[in-house]
């Protein structure tokens, strides 16, 4: 039985983003009016319309340093988007505090581990293109195509054993919960960019019916790949960015001239916390996680790609969230939203706010990370999530990039400096490709 | 009185609608005579030449057309095939729920819980870029020319189509849901836990329908690969009917399989309020992860039981108690029963673990004998057997089965059909990457 009397506090956050790892380097970025947005380095991008994105450099994420010694031989089977998450755990564990397998092997863990839940937002992880090309070049036919034949006679054993467990998406979750040893329940939500914050709904959820005290929660993504590429590009997602141009003025929220996004890596990982699991432990939260609702968008195109018609749906999302938090649209001083710059996305979420925030709608600030970290996935409302539970305990918003003229759409989200501001509750909104949306209510603990 | 005997309608939630597309047939009553007569649905694989790999059959599904099934195709017309799958199964039961011909009044109190896979993905034409992008002298791919061919062979609407949230968007276009809409992806363990938490959604008071249950194909040249890989798969190519052997001393792996299985969850006060007629009721879910390694089941099965226990905790059962006639108060567990060696004896323990003594007199069989392993789809399919064991008193069989093997020395109702009066099952579900998912159901008591 659900039991809304529960509590639910934040009380770590992890950020992963184009920044580093931590909310250090994220919150200095954002506050100093930076961007994480560069050339994409990994590969040669000058075949794509979208040169830019914003990227780890291997200095900032070297997953090895991160896991405990008795683990690194694992860190050869991680994906990029698993390195993303266990890296983010990592932070959010650290940020909590919390003690656990991963953080000191051999100590008593802060959390009963059959109590400790997690639930992780991930996407569709595509196969390495050198090493799945590089083990099919024995499995050619004269003409340079791929044959099935000898493929299975000889040629797959070019692949490493363990090839699959790169790539299926629950393996985000199940490395994190070896790392930290979680025993309680644990879920993958794939459902692109809302997977992060309904992944933190899910933890709600399984808190609030007792079946755990605390949870890692979030999401984490990387589309800097060819077929991350591809599929945005084909989705008409994605800003043209040529070679050598900005890539973050570009990415342009709510603006009447948006034409699309750019791709980051990343997303982050939060501590969810019952209030008596934080009580009991002497826990210091950096916010309550106070509304939750989530909600599925009518689309025109039943996929979910555009999403111009979803600003009803989405406020009926907001609504529920702030019916959730026994709180209303008065009480939200800063709102995180998908702010993609995608045009049909801009349009739908700032249909929402008018409709949810009325005459209030255009002096609301938005939190527009986009020009700034890019959109990560399934990562971009669990990042969103961390930058609004730090917007709380610091009580100030970030710097927004780029945008000029959102007043057309009805919403606060120029481009600005970063500036103090009393908080007291921040909205996090963020609807993906497919249509799934979420809303959550964060609160300030005073 | 027991924990579920104490809900108010309100949270108690039943099923009133199941559908099914299996490699046995694509509707209730044809799969369910299949099963009860042992039949298999495995042959070799017309998908494509996989005449050489190490596992050249399956159980694909035959001649399934979702045409008749949807009000209009257009909107479909893209969907890959399992999307089209969960179509299919999601119009059986939303049809034998009686929705066809009165829909809910308020859209946004209708949900969706999948647990379904990724899309097919577009074989020729990645592979083909893959390794027409090769470059030769730098021993790498060529990221000009994958862009190139990228852009030139793959197709828009299939791409957007692989991504594990389409099936999800088919039904919610199909429907009209605008309610909470998740799809999880926790491997061979999604769709139980996709009823599982449908199931606490509801609870929540989030939603008063849920539409429940999961689709999947990994019937494909890099799906087998991966599995091969994995030496996860049968070989017994010379049988391929009599491969999949469960809890047999000679098994050898599972044999995959593809299909959807879609429930229709409600609440007891919902189905009451329109006449409908609860099939059973879902009174427990459990859900843990085993935090153990990558690769391996935890080997005592202390994950697995503890998602039975967490179900039967919740169902307010006691596994050590018998009803006042000697029978234990679990009459049938619909097994994971993979047939890989591992899984097996494993569950065989985890299921002593959690019934001691009366382990023994709870009958567990596993229909991945006959229908094969339909991975994300799989606990959904097998949690539409448990109904219609309630509702038919019959036990589905596990085939195959000749040789015992003294670490599975449970009642695995072997190679027929038995009569038998349920009233309760479970239905447990393992995915890779040690995620266990247990879901309790009961027959319906007014």
């Amino acid at each position: 039985m659900q039991r809304r009397s529960i509590r639910t506090f934040v009380t770590g956050i992890g950020p992963v983003s184009g920044f580093g790892v931590g909310v250090a380097p994220l919150w200095k970025g954002l506050c100093d009016g930076a961007t994480a947005i560069a050339p994409i380095t990994a590969f040669d991008p000058s075949g794509f319309a979208t040169t830019a994105a914003a990227s780890l450099r291997p200095e900032q994420l070297d997953v090895r340093s991160i896991v405990p010694k008795s683990y690194r031989k694992a860190t050869k089977v991680m994906a990029r988007d698993i390195e993303l998450a266990v890296a983010a755990a990592s932070a959010a564990i650290q940020s909590a505090g919390f003690t656990t397998k991963g953080s000191a092997e051999g100590a008593t863990p802060t959390i009963a581990p059959d109590r400790f839940g997690c639930h992780i937002g991930a996407g569709l992880i595509p196969a390495d293109s050198d090493e799945l090309a590089g083990a099919m070049l024995t499995s050619r036919t004269s003409d340079g195509k791929f044959d099935p034949e000898a493929w299975g006679r000889t040629g797959m054993a070019n692949l490493t054993p363990l090839w699959l467990l790169k790539y299926l998406p629950n393996m985000l979750a199940c490395h994190v919960t070896i790392i930290h040893g979680c025993l309680g329940p644990s879920n993958t939500i794939t459902c692109a960019e809302a997977s992060g914050g309904l992944s933190l709904g899910e933890s709600v959820r399984v808190i609030r019916r007792g079946g755990a005290c605390a949870c890692l929660s979030g999401g984490a993504e990387s589309k800097v790949n060819y077929m991350g590429l591809l599929r945005q590009t084909f989705a008409n997602r994605l800003a043209r960015v040529g070679v050598g141009e900005d890539g973050s003025r570009a990415v342009r929220p709510f603006a009447p001239d948006a034409s699309g996004t750019v791709l980051g890596e990343g997303g982050g990982m939060l501590i969810v916390e019952s209030e008596s699991s934080v009580t009991a432990r002497s826990g210091t939260p950096l916010a309550e996680l106070a509304g939750f609702a989530a909600g599925q968008c009518a689309c025109t195109d039943t996929v979910g790609v555009d999403l111009s018609g979803a600003g009803e749906d989405i406020a009926a999302s907001i609504e529920r969230a702030l019916s959730d938090a026994s709180t209303s649209a008065a009480s939200i001083d800063a709102i995180v939203p998908t702010g993609a710059g995608i045009p049909s996305v801009d349009a739908a979420e700032a249909d929402a706010i008018r409709r949810v925030f009325g005459a209030r709608a255009a002096s609301v600030p938005l939190v527009t990370l986009a020009p700034q970290v890019g959109i990560c996935g399934a990562g971009t409302s669990a990042l969103a999530a961390c930058v609004a539970a730090q917007c709380l305990a610091a009580q100030r918003l970030p710097a927004r990039l780029s945008t000029v003229g959102s007043a057309k759409l009805g919403v606060d989200a120029d481009a600005c400096a970063s500036r103090e501001a009393r908080l007291g509750h921040v909205l996090v909104t963020t609807t993906g490709l497919g249509g799934q949306s979420c809303a959550i209510v964060m609160r300030r603990v005073a | 009185m027991s924990a579920h005997g104490q809900r108010s309608d309100a949270e108690r939630v039943v099923v009133t609608g199941m559908g099914w597309v299996t490699p046995l047939g694509h509707d209730i009553e044809t799969v369910w005579g299949a099963l009860m007569r042992g039949e298999c649905g495995m042959a070799p694989i017309t998908r494509f030449d996989a005449r050489t790999f190490p596992t050249s059959f399956a159980a694909e599904v035959k001649d399934f057309d979702v045409r008749p099934l949807v009000k209009d195709f257009a909107r479909h017309a893209h969907a890959g095939l399992n999307s089209q799958f969960a179509l299919g199964a999601a119009s059986q039961a939303w049809r034998q729920a009686g929705m066809h011909e009165r829909a809910p009044r308020d859209q946004r109190r209708v949900g969706i819980y999948l647990g379904a896979g990724e899309g097919v993905i577009d074989t020729p034409n990645y592979l083909a870029t893959n390794l027409g992008a090769w470059n030769e002298a730098a021993g790498k791919t060529d990221g000009v020319a994958w862009a190139r061919l990228g852009h030139a062979l793959m197709r828009a609407a299939g791409e957007v189509e692989q991504e594990p949230n389409m099936p999800l968007a088919h039904i919610a276009a199909e429907f009209g849901a605008r309610g909470p809409s998740y799809n999880c992806l926790t491997a061979c363990a999604a769709s139980t836990q996709a009823i599982g938490e449908a199931t606490s959604i509801l609870r929540a008071g989030e939603a008063d329908v849920m539409i429940a249950g999961g689709a999947h194909t990994m019937i494909h040249v890099l799906g087998i690969t991966g599995f091969n890989r994995l030496t996860a798969l049968s070989t017994a190519a010379e049988d391929p009917k009599r491969a999949s052997r469960p809890f047999d001393l000679k098994r050898g792996g599972f044999v995959m399989g593809e299909g959807a299985g879609v429930v229709i969850l409600e609440s007891l006060a919902h189905a009451k309020a329109r006449h409908a007629v609860p099939l059973a009721e879902v009174i427990g879910f459990g859900s843990s992860a085993d935090s153990y390694r990558i690769t391996d089941i935890e080997p005592e099965g202390r994950g697995a039981a503890a998602a039975m226990l967490q179900a039967l905790a919740e169902a307010g059962i006691d596994p050590h108690a018998r009803r006042s006639d000697g029978r234990p108060f679990v009459d049938y567990i619909s097994a994971h029963g993979t047939g890989t060696k591992e899984n097996d004896s494993i569950e065989t323990l985890a299921v002593k673990r959690v019934f001691g003594d009366l382990a023994r007199d709870v009958p567990m069989s596993s229909v991945k004998s006959m229908l094969g392993h339909l991975i994300a789809a799989a606990g959904a399919v097998e949690f539409i057997t448990c109904v219609l064991a309630i509702e038919r008193g019959m036990l589905p069989p596990t085939m195959n089965y000749s040789t015992p093997d003294p670490e599975c020395d449970l009642d695995y109702v072997p190679n027929a059909p038995r009569k038998a009066k349920v009233e309760t099952c479970l239905s447990n579900s393992f995915g890779f990457g040690g995620q266990n998912d247990t879901v309790c159901v009961t027959r319906f008591v007014p």
